[in-house]
């Protein structure tokens, strides 16, 4: 059969449109984006008239995911991992409600934080929630997973989640298609009642979730993504999860690994395998990708204790990707390790494009703010974030998407006047809305700078929700329109940009800046598409 | 046959057209390819690499292995030393010398250049200026790959057909240029390895 070479992400994208899905509903986020990008020029997905535009943000994602389910059709919200964090409230009780069509949650973690805040790892958020989780161990599984995971999620009645990392999602290999499924037709749950979270209520489905652990524990111990591999030498059994299972066996190119290893895929753990593999074998080593939380499990899990080793013995490290090199060292093997790095080569940090608008923004406001004391430029997470960066150096603060306008407030009414957000047209509408209407009713001290690049850049450069709305949501939530400017931040302007600066930062109440001009990269690439 | 390869530069260099360009001709010998690369944040003109696997067997990791990596294809010089941890007892590295300068430290190119000449097996080719002979400075990275060819256990008919299915649609043009790119790579390679 002909085999495409997908990506993690794109193997996913058409795993999702093959198994019948009507609707993928995601907020874009590094390494979950190009998922939603993949189904969003998909042709069959637009044959199908399958919904693919881009949400506010991972709650609104998943909550109309939701909506579809209950409607009867299959649906998928797609994230990256502390996208998780914003959903977390819809995630975690829709596990108690339950689904009526198929409902996926793909979660792309990335460990090592190659383009993130933290490296949690989401299969804890799985088993807080209490329902299967998938994780590939390569583009071919995480096709299938994607293609039959609404019907394991149909049949298990609960959401499923389908984890990823960084390095499936962004890496190519052979995927061989199955048969496309059709779409679901419009359907109510049969219990008017499935859906309503009164305690009474609440209570009962509780209960159901907690019965179900077993059928979802049965599904795991026969499930064609975990198995138990034979092996000779029972001095050491080896569990490998997801794609740590690729970087175990690189180092058996026959295909034959000497210890037993138990491989997994989808969670809840395997309980018959793993006890096999604590009867067969001295020691244990666990390899997983993300934080030690199967090894965690298993060390109070053996009466006989049998000695694990993993992250947090110090066998393999405790934070960052693992590779096959750190397995080849916990395994014992001596490897050629190549060549040192010179010391001429310089640390190339990412920078912001030239011709940036966020540039200009950042020149004119250090130049007002040098009449201040430091520490009063609180940020957000987007291209403007590398502003914490030389030459700039301008903000203080980046920690989830829409704290910059909060953490500003907090930090006026703690008397740090004047305070300065600086955040983006899709942070903004992605979580800065609510605590800019905080700061408007209580007339906080604070100038809110939205830098507007018409964009959602930093990802990509994807449609942004507020395009074009963004003066009329700061009046609509009673910002001063008096105190609402908006500027084209451009060299040209910049006498300009810093008077409005200067005056509003003087000003005793919520101010909103807002330069305005589109991304240099969007430009071009709309440019391009043009052609 | 297996060939693992490190492809490296900087955002914006477009490194992946040249693993698109083995990717297709390696699917047309029927081998089996993984490869990992860089997305998201250093894409902003950070430090970008590609791991590419090619063999006729199945493969495991997506990642190279340290000192496993049979070649380093660098389109710019410093960022070829960047993953010498790669590369193995064996391996050739195959750099662009033209340097790519968006950090207010680079280092002097000279000493770069002196890095890259202790090796015991490299090509260092500037492949902008062949680029710039052929006619278009955007083909140097199809120069690269050139230089690159022979030490890719790949027919080279099979590279050029990769060519002509990502160029394809831009006109025979298009193709002949990259296609005459492609071949003086591989001479200049060939002359000086
Ligand atoms: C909760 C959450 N979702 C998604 C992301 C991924 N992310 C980081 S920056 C960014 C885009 C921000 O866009 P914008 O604020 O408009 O700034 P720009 O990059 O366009 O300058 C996104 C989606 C994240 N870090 N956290
Ligand atoms: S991608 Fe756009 S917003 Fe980001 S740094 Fe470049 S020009 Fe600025």
């Amino acid at each position: 059969m002909q085999k495409h070479l997908f990506l993690g992400v794109e193997a996913i994208g058409q795993g999702a449109i093959d198994g019948g899905m009507s609707g993928v509903y995601s907020y874009p986020g590094t390494p979950s984006t190009e998922i939603t990008e993949f189904i969003q020029e998909n042709p069959l997905a637009e044959e199908r008239n399958i919904h693919r535009t881009w949400t506010a943000n991972e709650k609104t994602a998943l909550e109309t995911a939701l909506g579809m389910s209950y409607a009867g059709k299959r649906a998928m919200s797609c994230m990256k991992h502390v996208g998780l964090n914003v959903a977390a409230d819809v995630f975690v009780n829709a596990a108690m409600t339950g689904v009526n069509g198929g409902l996926i949650v793909t979660v792309a973690d990335d460990p090592s934080m190659h383009s993130s805040q933290n490296e949690q790892d989401s299969r804890f958020y799985g088993k807080f929630a209490m329902v299967p989780v998938l994780e590939p161990s390569s583009q071919q599984e995480a096709y299938d997973m994607a293609r039959d995971g609404f019907a394991l999620s149909e049949q298990t009645k609960v959401p499923v989640m389908l984890r990823i990392t960084t390095r499936l999602a962004h890496s190519r290999a052979g995927v061989a298609r199955k048969e496309v499924l059709p779409e679901n037709q419009l359907s109510l749950p049969a219990d008017p009642r499935q859906f309503i979270l009164l305690p009474a209520i609440a209570r009962r489905k509780y209960k159901g979730l907690l019965e179900s652990q077993n059928l979802f524990l049965k599904l795991s111990e026969e499930s064609i993504y975990n198995r138990y591999e034979e092996g000779a030498e029972k001095s050491l059994g080896i569990i490998a999860c997801g794609i740590a299972y690729n970087y175990l066996m690189e180092h058996y190119p026959n295909g034959t690994c000497p210890y037993p290893v138990v491989k997994i895929s989808q969670y809840p753990l395997p309980e018959n395998y793993i006890n096999r593999l604590d009867q067969e074998c001295d020691e244990i080593l666990v390899l997983e990708e993300g934080a030690p939380m199967v090894e965690e499990m298993l060390k109070g899990f053996f009466a006989k204790g049998t000695p694990i080793k993993g992250r947090l013995d110090g066998t393999l490290p405790r934070d960052g990707e693992l590779n096959p090199d750190l397995i080849a060292k916990a395994l014992g093997k001596q490897m050629f390790s190549g060549y040192a790095i010179p010391e001429v080569v310089a640390n190339r940090p990412p920078a912001l494009c030239m011709g940036c608008g966020h540039q200009d923004a950042y020149v004119a406001m250090n130049e007002v703010l040098a009449d201040y004391s430091k520490g009063r430029v609180f940020s957000d997470i987007g291209c403007y974030t590398l502003g914490a960066l030389p030459p700039y150096e301008t903000i203080f603060s980046c920690v989830d998407m829409g704290a910059s306008i909060t953490m500003a407030k907090g930090a006026a009414d703690a008397g740090l006047i004047p305070a300065v957000a600086m955040i983006g047209d899709s942070t903004f509408a992605h979580s800065g809305i609510t605590g800019l209407l905080d700061a408007v009713n209580e007339k906080s001290s604070i100038t809110v700078v939205i830098s507007d690049n018409e964009s959602i850049s930093m990802t990509g450069g994807q449609d942004s929700s507020a395009f074009g709305k963004i003066e009329s949501i700061c009046i609509g939530l009673g910002v001063d329109p008096a105190h609402i400017h908006t500027i084209v931040p451009l060299k040209k302007n910049h006498e300009e940009m810093v008077r409005l600066f200067r005056e509003e930062f003087a000003y005793n109440g919520v101010s909103v800046i807002i330069p305005r001009r589109e991304c240099i990269q969007r430009a071009s690439s709309r440019k391009r598409n043009k052609k | 046959m297996k060939s693992d390869i490190i492809l490296a530069g900087v955002g914006g260099q477009g490194i992946l057209s040249i693993a698109t360009a083995l990717g297709e001709a390696a699917l047309a010998d029927n081998l089996l390819i993984k490869q990992a690369e860089t997305h998201g944040m250093s894409q902003r003109g950070g430090a970008v690499y590609s791991h590419m696997r090619i063999s006729d067997r199945p493969i495991s990791s997506d990642l190279i292995p340290g000192g496993a990596a049979d070649l380093i294809l660098s389109v710019e010089p410093m960022e070829s030393l960047r993953y010498l941890p790669y590369l193995s007892e064996t391996g050739y590295l195959v750099t662009n010398i033209t340097p790519f300068v968006n950090i207010p430290n680079y280092p002097d190119i000279e000493k770069v250049m002196e890095e890259i000449r202790k090796l015991p097996r490299f090509i260092a080719i500037d492949a902008d200026a062949i680029a710039k002979e052929v006619g278009s400075s955007r083909a140097s990275n199809m120069v690269m790959l050139g230089a690159a060819s022979p030490f890719i256990d790949i027919e080279f008919s099979k590279i050029e057909a990769g060519i002509r299915t990502i160029f394809g649609r831009k006109g025979e043009e298009v193709v002949n240029l990259n296609l005459e790119a492609l071949r003086r790579g591989r001479q200049f390679a060939e002359e000086n390895r």
